[in-house]
Parts: structure tokens; C-alpha cells; sequence
């Protein structure tokens, strides 16, 4: 689907949602949400962001790296990639304490919400870098440059306009799974919802309009990586047959 | 192994001392020994398979050297000299000796994110840490050179396969090599297209003091262009000599064979 | 009890969490048994030539893959008993799973048919061959066997994701770790352990994938 035509669906069906909502009385839910979903959109930036770090170092470790340092990468992403979620939550929430080690849920929240994602995104870095044209990587030979020269100037800019799709998807499952932050006692969109219910047991409204959001937040994603890739492949797709 | 003191002015420019090269069983290169002077135009022939390929890719360090040494300018590039004995050279040593080194690729290799310009500009800025200006006046001009000078903004793939290549010399140009390599430079291109690369190579011969190097099956070009052709078959030149000579009375039967089977097909 | 690991606790709550994981088995295989089927199902819809079948099946999928699973489980366990039906926790959260892959599940389908070369199809119309038959016997044969691996990377991920059953307190890994460290006010064993089952069984099984992987490609598809 064209970007236009997506960006379009997208405020369509944001609006006839807004109308829904303020029409069927559910006004009465909509201020709490807002404030649950406000926490969702925190813990998905900040997430986000870390899983994008972890995901390069832990990548270019495993690729690059000395061997000690490729061991390092690979029982990271091993590690996070091979276990739940909610268990690493739950690990650490409660086993840290244990150890000493006191974190706000907030950034527990934001800690393992994107070591998890960064885990998977090391894959897709991993990938992209790899399916770059051998030819590359000789050109810049043949013109005497270092590798670490290659890499940032050759490669990875090449790379990086491959893993935009993927990492929409990658940030949209670290949104999916900021909803389990609610078990470890956030506000977030989840927890509100879930608090709501217990009082007013109008389930299907509220989590109907819970949904909507969370596919709000999707689209604006979705949105938002179409744009970013077709600013960034400018040139490079532009003129192919 | 003692190092022969070749003088870098009077001696060759390339040299292959007993090079072997094998992928597993297979051996590609078999004791190869060649000598390119300075300013000469060698072009490789031979089936493939025969190791022509194999032997620009190691003078390039894109395939490391299984035995031999490969001397450049008179220095030895796969080894350092080391108490009178040659070692396996390391990272530094190869770069700084590769530096005298350019290769034009078949299939062109240019970096599809960076116009014409900026693909000229980025190895002098990069690796020979040139100031902006200068190495966009350079790139500028070797691109004038090969008749792309309108073309400066334009992204690769807005190039056809000709102008792309042209492109590729440019840049390979711009880190100002003593020897170009070149790998079936024409092999990817419509015929149509063929000719304005030829006259690329042709110009680099008359107006820059070039060793060249290329690996062709543009017999035509070669004899015209050549000052000496190497006809290779299982790893090993099995005749060389000037153009004239090899194409018009070649004194081996397998270059005989593969002649008259490259000239059938023409 | 500062220490930094109780062995004996250890040896103490194992037989309980081996009861659990049992409990978690078995929600994985009925959530995948049933994300298979409708996976199938939906990506049969999908392609239905007719846009009243084909555009909201879409849209259904799409909204199920872009909001959260918990949401779902939530959803399914609270709304039912709305209609009077009464549904267990296993059964809602089981459902709610089921469901939630099996889109998945579809796209995963929809690919594999997508990578049946045309012919086929025309082959078998030439044939005469109805509908059903034609993908009982001609498409789907040759459209599962490369899928396979892919679906087991979702019985992996659909596994990983049972501890989410905890939220609606059904007995499984997770939940039975918590009444544990909340019982002996330790945390560290249980939990480690349970994370230690899930990562042990995730390389294994990813392993095993590989080798599947690794025997149809030699078997070798169209080329």
C-alpha cells in the first residue's frame, strides 16, 4: 500500500474511533486511558531506543569483534532470545532485588523490554549487513580503504536501508509486549484497562477500545518507517527500472 | 629465501615469484612466474578456469597467495622482509603496498548510495585523507575525463552499464594507482556499450604512464591495445608474447585451439 | 537468607514446577494445534476470491497481530461469561493463543501457497479437478512441506509466550513460580529455574528446526 493511502486509512480510522468513543459514553473511560496509554508510548520509545543500541553493538561484536567479546554477543542474544518476556521481567523484578540491585519498576520495565527486542534486532543488523553485494566490500578493497572504514561508509549505509521493514515489526512487538509491564505493577495502558474492568465490568467496551489503541499506536509505527525508509532509499531506488 | 634487491625504477613493476594458489584440492595458479614492466599493457586470455582471474584477485589481496611472493614496484606485497627472510606481511604493510594498486570490476561494483561524484570522492577523502575541495577537484576532472562531466549528480542506478563503468574507472583513477587492474571490464556490458569503455582503456594508455593489467575477451582490443598477451590454460601461461605474434602464429596447439574457438564464435 | 543460591529450596520446588511445566506443555500444544487449524483456515479465507470474504478476513488478522496478546487473553476470559458461557481459565487462555497465532500462522500459510508456481493451479483446473480437491491434493502437499520450519519457529514463540496464562492465574510455569517465591518469600530460585527450562528447551528446539530445515532444502523445492 502506497504511504498516502495508508496515512489516510490510518486518520480514517482514528477519527470514526474517536467518534465511536466520545458517542456510546465512553467518555468516562477515555481520560484514564489516555493516561495508561501515555505510559505504553514512554516505555516504547525508551525501549526502542535501547533495543536499536543493543542490537547494533551486540551485531558488530558478533561479526567483528575478538573472540571473547563474539562470546559475549552471542550468550546475550542467546540468552534473551531463548526466554520469554514476562519471565525476564519477572527475573528481574523480583530476583535483582536479591542481589542488591534496586531499580524502579519503570526502568526494569524499559531494561528488559529492550535487551529482549535488542536480541532479535541483533539478527536483523546481522542480517542486512550480510546480504549487502560482496562486490562492495571489494570495491572499497581495490580502493585501499580499512574495513572499519568500509563498514561505516560502504556498508552499513547500505545496510541500513534494508532493516527499516524489519525493525517496524521489532517495534511494534516491543509495543505488543509493554503491555506485560502491567503484571509487574505499571500504569500503563494494560493495567488501567485490567483496573477498569475489576470495577465496572464493562469488558467489552473497554477492552474493545483498549484494542483500538494499541492499533493506533501500530499504525502511527507502521507510518512512521514508511516514511523513514522512502526518505532514506532516495536515491538509491530512484531511476530503477 | 634471500631478498633480491630489484632497484623499483629499472626493475619490473610486477612481479609473481613461483605463486601457487589452491582451493582445497584444486589448484588454480601452479608455480606462476611473471614479470610486468613499468608503463607495460599486458592483457591475460585463456579459458575460464585457467586462473586468469585468480591472479588480478591476488595481486588485489581479494585472495591471499598460498605460496611464492608477489613483489609490486620493487617491494614484496604478500611479505615483509624480516631479518634477511620473507614473512607473511601483515594489515599495515599490505595496505601501504596495495596503495600503488587500482582494479575495474565486471560487474562495476559502484556504491549505489552515493552519486558519480561522491562515489570519486570518497576513497581520496577517506583513505588519503585529502581535503574536500581537492579530492572533489580531482574526481571532478578524471570524471570530465572519461566524458561523464554532465553526469556528476547522478546516482548509479540512473547511469547505464557504459557510464556506470566509466564511473568505475574514475574512482579507481582518483587514488592516482601505478597499475590498474582490470577484470572483464566489457564482459557485462551490451555490445553497444563495449565500445565507449574501450575508448576509456585506450585513452588511459596514451595519456597516463599506466602499468595495466586486464583480463579480456575482446581479442580485437587486445591486439590492437596489448603490448604483450599471456595466454593462460591450467594455471600456467602456456604462451606468451606480442599480440601480433600469439594471435597470428601461435607456436602452442592448446592457444591454437582456443583461438580458433573464440574466433568461430566472433 | 542472604545466601546467593538455596540448593536445598532448589531440590524442594522442583517436583512442584515439573507438575507445572506439564500444565505449560499442554497449553502449548492445544494453542498450537488450534493456531494451526485456523491459521489454515484464515489464509483460505484470505485468498477467497470474493472482497466481502478476502478484505475483512484481512483486516481481522491485522488487528489481532498488531495489539498485544494480553489484551486478548483478557479479553476472551472476561467477555465470554458476558454471553453465560463459563470458560476455564486453560480453555480462555488456550482460545485466546489459539487464536492470536494462528494469524501468524496464516501469513506464514499465504506465503507457502503464494510459492506454488501458477501452473499448478492451471493444471488442475484443466484437470477438472474441484476446488477441494485441488488443494487437498495438489496445493496443499507441496505448499506445507517448506513451511514447516516457520511454523516451528511460532510453536517456539507461542511457547514462550504461555507464561502470559499466569495473568489469569491458570497453573502453569509462571504462575506456579510466583506462589512459590511469594509462599517462601524467595524469588531467585524459581523463577531461574523456570527461565533455564524455557531457554534449554528453545535451543533445543531451534536445533531441531535447523535439521528440518536443513533435510527439505536437500530434498530440494522447485527450483
Amino acid at each position: 500500500m502506497k504511504l498516502r493511502q495508508l496515512v489516510i486509512a490510518v486518520i480514517v480510522a482514528f477519527t470514526a474511533g474517536l467518534v465511536v468513543a466520545s458517542f456510546a459514553g465512553f467518555r468516562e473511560f477515555l481520560p484514564g486511558l489516555l493516561e495508561g496509554a501515555l505510559v505504553t508510548v514512554q516505555i516504547t520509545i525508551g525501549g526502542s531506543v535501547l533495543a536499536l543500541f543493543a542490537a547494533f553493538v551486540a551485531a558488530l561484536a558478533k561479526m567483528y569483534g575478538p573472540l571473547p567479546i563474539r562470546w559475549l554477543a552471542v550468550a546475550y542474544i542467546e540468552a534473551f532470545r531463548g526466554t520469554s518476556a514476562l519471565v525476564q521481567l519477572f527475573w528481574l523484578f523480583f530476583v535483582l532485588p536479591h542481589f542488591g540491585i534496586l531499580l524502579e519498576p519503570l526502568t526494569v520495565a524499559v531494561l528488559t523490554l529492550g535487551l529482549n527486542v535488542g536480541a532479535y534486532g541483533a539478527e536483523v543488523v546481522r542480517g542486512a549487513i550480510s546480504a549487502v553485494h560482496r562486490g562492495q566490500w571489494e570495491a572499497a578493497t581495490a580502493l585501499n580503504m580499512t574495513r572499519a572504514a568500509a563498514i561505516r561508509r560502504i556498508i552499513l549505509p547500505q545496510a541500513l536501508i534494508r532493516m527499516i521493514p524489519p525493525w517496524g515489526n521489532l517495534f511494534i512487538e516491543l509495543m505488543k509486549a509493554t503491555s506485560l509491564v502491567s503484571l509487574i505493577t505499571i500504569s500503563d495502558l494494560a493495567f488501567k484497562a485490567q483496573q477498569m474492568n475489576q470495577t465496572t465490568f464493562r469488558t467489552i467496551e473497554i477492552f474493545s477500545i483498549v484494542l483500538v489503541f494499541y492499533l493506533a499506536i501500530a499504525s502511527v509505527i507502521t507510518v512512521a518507517m514508511r516514511a523513514l525508509e522512502e526518505r532514506v532509499a532516495s536515491g538509491v531506488a530512484r531511476g530503477r527500472a | 629465501m634471500t631478498v633480491a634487491g630489484t632497484d623499483a625504477r629499472n626493475g619490473p613493476m610486477v612481479r609473481f615469484d613461483k605463486v601457487t594458489k589452491s582451493y582445497g584440492a584444486l589448484t588454480v595458479l601452479d608455480s606462476l612466474d611473471l614479470e610486468i614492466a613499468a608503463g607495460e599493457k599486458v592483457a591475460i586470455i585463456g579459458p575460464s578456469g585457467s586462473g586468469k582471474t585468480t591472479v588480478l584477485r591476488m595481486l588485489m589481496t581479494l585472495e591471499t597467495i598460498n605460496g611464492g611472493v608477489i613483489w609490486v614496484d620493487g617491494e614484496p606485497l604478500t611479505h615483509v622482509e624480516k631479518n634477511g627472510a620473507l614473512v607473511p606481511a601483515g594489515q599495515r604493510h599490505l595496505r601501504r603496498v596495495r596503495a600503488k594498486i587500482g582494479m575495474v570490476f565486471q560487474h562495476f561494483n559502484l556504491f549505489p548510495h552515493m552519486t558519480a561524484l561522491k562515489n570519486c570522492m570518497e576513497a581520496p577523502c577517506t583513505v588519503l585523507k585529502l581535503p574536500k575541495r581537492e579530492s572533489e577537484q580531482r574526481a571532478r576532472e578524471l570524471l570530465g575525463m572519461v566524458g561523464l562531466g554532465d553526469k556528476l549528480d547522478h546516482y548509479p542506478s540512473q547511469l547505464s552499464g557504459g557510464q556506470q563503468q566509466r564511473v568505475a574507472f574514475a574512482r579507481a583513477l582518483a587514488m592516482r594507482p601505478k597499475v590498474m587492474l582490470l577484470d572483464e571490464v566489457t564482459s557485462a556490458l551490451d555490445p553497444e556499450l563495449v565500445g565507449e569503455v574501450l575508448n576509456v582503456i585506450r585513452k588511459l594508455g596514451s595519456e597516463l604512464d599506466l602499468t595495466i593489467l586486464m583480463v579480456t575477451h575482446q581479442m580485437g582490443f587486445a591486439k590492437e591495445f596489448a603490448d604483450r598477451v599471456c595466454f593462460f590454460f591450467g594455471g600456467k601461461i602456456c604462451e606468451q608474447g606480442p599480440p601480433d605474434r600469439l594471435f597470428g602464429a601461435p607456436q602452442n596447439e592448446r592457444t591454437r585451439q582456443f583461438l580458433s574457438a573464440v574466433l568461430e564464435a566472433a | 537468607m542472604t545466601e546467593l543460591w538455596d540448593w536445598s529450596y532448589t531440590w524442594e520446588i522442583l517436583p512442584t514446577l515439573a507438575r507445572a511445566s506439564l500444565v505449560t506443555i499442554q497449553a502449548t500444544i492445544l494453542g498450537f494445534l488450534l493456531a494451526a487449524t485456523v491459521g489454515l483456515l484464515l489464509a483460505i479465507l484470505r485468498m477467497s476470491k470474493s472482497g466481502w470474504v478476502a478484505i475483512p478476513t484481512a483486516g481481522f488478522i491485522e488487528f489481532i497481530r498488531s495489539t498485544p496478546l494480553l489484551i486478548q487473553i483478557f479479553f476472551v476470559f472476561f467477555v465470554f461469561p458476558e454471553f453465560g458461557v463459563n470458560l476455564s481459565a486453560m480453555t480462555a487462555g488456550v482460545l485466546a493463543i489459539g487464536l492470536h497465532y494462528g494469524t501468524y500462522c496464516s501469513e506464514v500459510y499465504r506465503s507457502g501457497l503464494a510459492n506454488i508456481p501458477r501452473g499448478q493451479w492451471e493444471a488442475s483446473t484443466a484437470l477438472n479437478l474441484s476446488g477441494f480437491h485441488t488443494f487437498r491434493d495438489v496445493i496443499i502437499p507441496q505448499a506445507i512441506p517448506p513451511v514447516v520450519p516457520a511454523l516451528g519457529n511460532y510453536l517456539v514463540a507461542l511457547f514462550k509466550e504461555t507464561p502470559l496464562l499466569s495473568a489469569i492465574a491458570v497453573l502453569e510455569l509462571m504462575q506456579t513460580a510466583k506462589i512459590l517465591g511469594s509462599e517462601n518469600f524467595r524469588y531467585t530460585e524459581p523463577i531461574t529455574l523456570v527461565g533455564l527450562f524455557f531457554l534449554v528447551f528453545s535451543l533445543v528446539t531451534a536445533a531441531l528446526i535447523r535439521q528440518v530445515e536443513r533435510h527439505f532444502s536437500q530434498r530440494g523445492g522447485m527450483r
